[in-house]
């Protein structure tokens, strides 16, 4: 049996996504690396695991899962009693419903630019040594203000994304939020005071910070 | 009270959206948001969707908004700015729960155990993000754009048709180990792949997606056979407003 494996790269956010969750339900895991930047992710090995070859993977006994946003669900889920209740399992449908729509909004409105934006202004002239595409990088950051702006508009509203708690919802934010700060275009968050009074919140999290502190950059 | 479903009953999100009222035996109204008069556009409705797209969803006091393509009037220039939106699965994921499991021959479509439930989720998430972004492109360009009287780019659209070839071979693999794609049952995982899937192989002319992966196809046949979707489509060409099981 053994315990949970995660397969992926520690600078990977998609990675990163996945073991902030962990962390979060002060779960104990093992980071198998498969290093992209050797092909190990095209390995028929890897393949076995995730037949898009994609990283992040995770193995929990006989589970094995792909996509980092269902691992997280399962992850949530399966240790819904271990730390905060990350899917509000406790809370009213109305609540839970919350949670939907903002995971559905991090993945289809939010993830899209932002991931895009930083792979060019960051991992990219990181991990590949080439020169960011500064039409690229504008593009996507104005694709990003006009989805910022209603974040901003909702969290002068709720402490949190999904209301009051904390949840997953945020924490799916987080890996690639870290990264959008270390770019030129770090001003989308720190312009905006509800945005930024929530980074300041929840990057402060104790499991986040433990995350935070594994990541090479 | 009825769950009412806002939209435009011809676009990909609505019609995931009542495919899955339809699936747990839910009456509901349409309510029809005109994309093209931009009526969704209007202060009103922005404030109760914050990002401008069609459709919500009201079920009783609590609203939902699901997403739609949203794209400019042609009158404006080449350039069409155009946003797929999928809040529908988070509309579809909040019914199911809430409605599934009831038994009467409903369908459980969100798998019966933590483990299973955790297998529809990675394919939803796969239609989300390795699926749908190719099966867009085909759509738009040769189905959505025309209509509207503008060229549609068919070179991107051919390249998107390589793509979803490309993808349907891991499907083609998947299913040569379950019956769906979750597992041996029919889930919420298969379902949202049907309403865009549809306008490719019918209205684009790109049946060749499924050309060599059999499992695919009889996929395809069974779950586009379901009587509820069928009833769906039923549905939206009859014009009404008003469905009951």
């Amino acid at each position: 049996m053994g315990g949970i494996k995660i397969y992926g790269m520690p600078t990977s956010t998609n990675t990163i996504r996945a073991l902030a969750a962990l962390n979060e339900k002060g779960l104990d895991y093992e980071l198998v690396i498969v290093d992209l930047r050797t092909g190990a992710h095209k390995h028929p090995n890897f393949l076995a695991l995730n037949p898009f070859g994609q990283i992040p993977v995770l193995e929990d006994g006989d589970v094995v899962l792909f996509e980092s946003r269902a691992i997280n669900r399962y992850i949530a889920t399966k240790y819904a009693e271990a730390g905060p209740d990350l899917l509000l399992s406790g809370g009213t449908p109305a609540e839970r419903a919350a949670v939907e729509i903002w995971l559905e909004v991090e993945s289809q409105q939010f993830g899209p630019p932002i991931a895009s934006l930083v792979f060019e202004a960051l991992i990219k002239p990181m991990l590949v040594k080439a020169t960011a595409d500064e039409a690229i990088v504008e593009a996507q950051a104005a694709k990003l203000e006009k989805v910022l702006d209603v974040y901003e508009a909702r969290l002068a509203q709720n402490k949190y994304l999904a209301g009051e708690h904390f949840t997953l919802v945020d924490l799916n934010h987080i890996p690639y939020t870290n990264y959008l700060l270390k770019t030129s275009k770090a001003a989308l968050v720190t312009s905006r005071p509800h945005l930024l009074a929530w980074w300041k919140d929840v990057s402060a999290r104790p499991a986040w910070v433990k995350t935070a502190a594994g990541i090479p950059f | 009270m009825v769950v009412q479903v806002y939209g435009k009953p011809q676009a990909v999100c609505p019609q995931r959206v009542m495919h899955c009222l339809v699936e747990l035996g839910l009456p509901f109204e349409l309510v029809h948001v005109d994309i093209d008069a931009m009526e969704h556009k209007l202060p009103e409705f922005l404030e109760k969707q914050p990002f401008g797209q069609v459709p919500y969803i009201t079920d009783g006091d609590f609203e939902l908004f699901a997403g739609d393509q949203w794209i400019d009037p042609p009158h404006r220039s080449a350039r069409v700015y155009c946003r797929l939106h999928a809040e529908s699965r988070a509309i579809v994921r909040y019914l199911a729960g809430k409605y599934g499991g009831r038994g009467g021959g409903a369908p459980e479509l969100l798998g019966r155990t933590v483990e299973e439930r955790a297998k529809v989720e990675q394919w939803m998430d796969v239609e989300a993000i390795n699926y749908n972004p190719w099966a867009f492109p085909v759509v738009f360009n040769l189905l959505v754009l025309p209509l509207r009287g503008a060229p549609g780019d068919r070179e991107a659209a051919a390249a998107a048709v390589e793509e979803m070839k490309r993808v349907l071979e891991v499907y083609e693999k998947q299913l040569s180990k379950s019956k769906y794609l979750a597992g041996d049952e029919f889930t919420l995982a298969d379902l949202t792949h049907i309403p865009a899937t549809r306008y490719v192989v019918e209205f684009c002319g790109a049946a060749r997606i499924f050309e060599g992966k059999e499992r695919v196809k009889a996929w395809w046949e069974d779950i586009t056979g379901r009587p509820a979707w069928k009833k769906v489509i039923s549905f939206v060409e009859s014009g009404k407003s008003s469905y009951s099981p």
